[in-house]
């Protein structure tokens, strides 16, 4: 009998830890953003706010913007969701301050997981919560009368 | 990383007892117990041992009973085993069972039965009354779990079991997650099948068992050679039945050391939240539940994230909610008991174990409080509930 085999059996089974990745296998950079969401708050008088989602789905988002010379000087969230909603909707608040409006509207659900380092697959549908409330919320400034509605804006707003 | 298990209905360690005697069936006396010669005898008689041992522990004749590959395995072979030998008729499961029963209940739905589900309250309690309501003449079956998984409620199968008894009706009782936390006895349930599993409690993955009551009929799902009367071809899993036995053995002598270990530490941690914070709802309080097994929903937060936050912090609890497939899937227990969609979206279950510790749960209380208070600092229906969330249930 071959001896190696003997050993084999006895062999103690190491126990390093492995596989202790995150939850549902999320980058770091989304459990940054997760555990410390950028521009949480409310803003006061903003000059465009939406509230999308609904919360007996499990996802809701309040997004305030300040408009300055068309460009997004200030945005506000807060969010209730999935982990993956509310790091998108961190993250997007990032890409898109200090942005024009027009900027801001070529962002997409891809850019903010593209800048997050990618979101499991079967989580993708959550990173749309952020990128709609910026919309949303460009589109209310507009009404307000804020901004004028312009080109690029009336061909990306839905 | 400090590491805290609190997601024992999913399941549970391996207890090194068991271990223990499994082992030599691993390696040793690896005979298929259908072989003649002594190594097939030598399997066999550990094979006719622990089954006699299972039976023992629930109150039933070691013919009774079969092994299969689990929980899932034995509530399919106890409702198709019925519905094929019936062909056809009519079937009564409650709303809050197991997937393994409501899909099950489901596929035969597909193939021409028809399916009653039962209604519970609030507080997840099947009403006897709507079950001899449901019932018809050409009831085949009756399948009602003796408690469940996601809230811990104990149903009055005694009673539920009686029903069907005196209509002459089968019924089956998915006992996975009762066994070894309340005595499962099959007589005074009235239970005619009844399921368990090994890996709930404290054995291995992959083996299971259910008792088939002495004059019932089942089609068999597996067929192939004669092992388990027939009902269950494959060769036995020697090893894996020995440790059920033994896990079953030990989870019968250590029930009310256990009982009352995970009950204190069970009122400590639900205490400790519903105390301390504002919109937290215990599922089915106000009934009975098993000792280790807590399912509380959180107001204007999402389950996923507060799993997050824990197990960033080494603590593993579950969620009966999954936010997977774009469209929300609140869980069909909570929302069969009309749990409203925001609480069910926040919910988590805790279900403790042997080696939970006072220290553990302290720890758990504090993080989850954190945890919450943070999620609820930036979620937007908190903040426009003005913090006043009312709870029922």
């Amino acid at each position: 009998m071959n001896d190696e085999w003997k050993d084999m059996y006895k062999k103690p089974q190491e126990h390093e830890e492995q596989h202790t990745g995150p939850l549902l296998f999320y980058t770091e950079l989304v459990i940054d953003h997760f555990t410390n969401p950028r521009n949480v708050g409310d803003l006061e008088n903003p000059d465009g706010e939406i509230i999308v989602g609904d919360p007996s789905c499990g996802d809701q988002m309040k997004v305030g913007i300040k408009v300055c010379d068309d460009r997004i000087v200030d945005i506000k969230f807060k969010s209730y969701g999935c982990p993956g909603a509310i790091a998108t909707s961190s993250m997007m608040t990032e890409l898109v301050k200090g942005k024009t409006i027009e900027e801001a509207l070529e962002l997409t659900d891809d850019d903010v997981v593209i800048a997050l380092g990618g979101i499991p697959e079967r989580k993708k549908h959550c990173s749309l919560m952020g990128v709609t409330g910026l919309r949303g919320a460009i589109e209310d400034c507009c009404r307000k009368g804020a901004r004028k509605p312009g080109k690029k804006h009336e061909k990306s707003v839905s | 990383m400090r590491r805290v298990y609190l997601d024992h209905n999913a399941t549970t360690p391996l207890d090194p007892r068991v271990l223990e005697a499994m082992q030599p069936y691993l390696i040793e006396c690896f005979g298929n117990a259908s072989s003649m010669h002594y190594y097939g005898r030598q399997a066999k008689q550990a094979l006719e041992k622990a089954r006699a041992l299972a039976a023992k522990v629930i109150g039933a004749q070691p013919d009774e009973v079969i092994f299969t590959s689990g929980g899932t395995e034995s509530d399919n072979t106890a409702l198709r085993g019925i519905a094929y030998q019936k062909r056809s008729g009519h079937i009564i499961a409650s709303s809050i069972e197991h997937h393994a029963v409501l899909r099950t209940c489901n596929a035969l739905a597909g193939d021409g039965f028809t399916v009653t589900f039962l209604p519970v309250d609030s507080r997840g309690v099947v009403d006897p009354d709507e079950l001899k309501k449901s019932i018809r003449r050409d009831t085949i079956l009756i399948s009602v779990m003796r408690a469940n998984n996601e809230t811990g409620v104990i149903e009055p199968i005694p009673e539920i079991g009686l029903i069907a008894r005196e209509h002459g009706i089968p019924f089956h009782c998915d006992a996975v997650q009762a066994m070894g936390k309340i005595p499962v006895d099959v007589d005074s349930l009235h239970a005619d099948l009844l399921s368990l599993s090994a890996h709930k409690i404290y054995g291995p993955k992959g083996i299971g068992a259910l008792f088939v009551k002495k004059g019932m009929t089942l089609s068999p799902l597996i067929t192939g050679g004669h092992h388990e009367k027939g009902l269950r071809a494959g060769t036995e899993n020697v090893p894996a039945i020995v440790g059920f036995a033994r896990a079953l053995e030990i989870a019968v002598d250590e029930l009310d050391i256990y009982r009352t270990r995970v009950l204190h530490l069970r009122n400590m941690l639900e205490s400790k939240l519903l105390m301390g914070m504002e919109g937290v709802a215990l599922h089915s309080a106000g009934t009975e539940r098993l000792p280790h097994t807590s399912c509380m929903g959180f107001a204007s937060v999402e389950a996923e994230s507060i799993l997050l936050h824990l197990d960033l912090k080494g603590i593993a609890a579950s969620s009966g909610s999954a936010c997977t497939t774009g469209e929300p899937e609140p869980s069909h227990v909570l929302t069969a008991m009309g749990v409203s969609p925001e609480i069910a979206q926040g919910t988590i279950r805790f279900s403790l174990g042997r080696q939970n510790t006072e220290e553990e749960i302290e720890y758990t209380g504090e993080v989850l409080k954190a945890a919450v208070n943070q999620l609820r600092a930036i979620s937007f229906p908190w903040q426009a509930a003005g913090k006043r969330i009312s709870i029922t249930g």
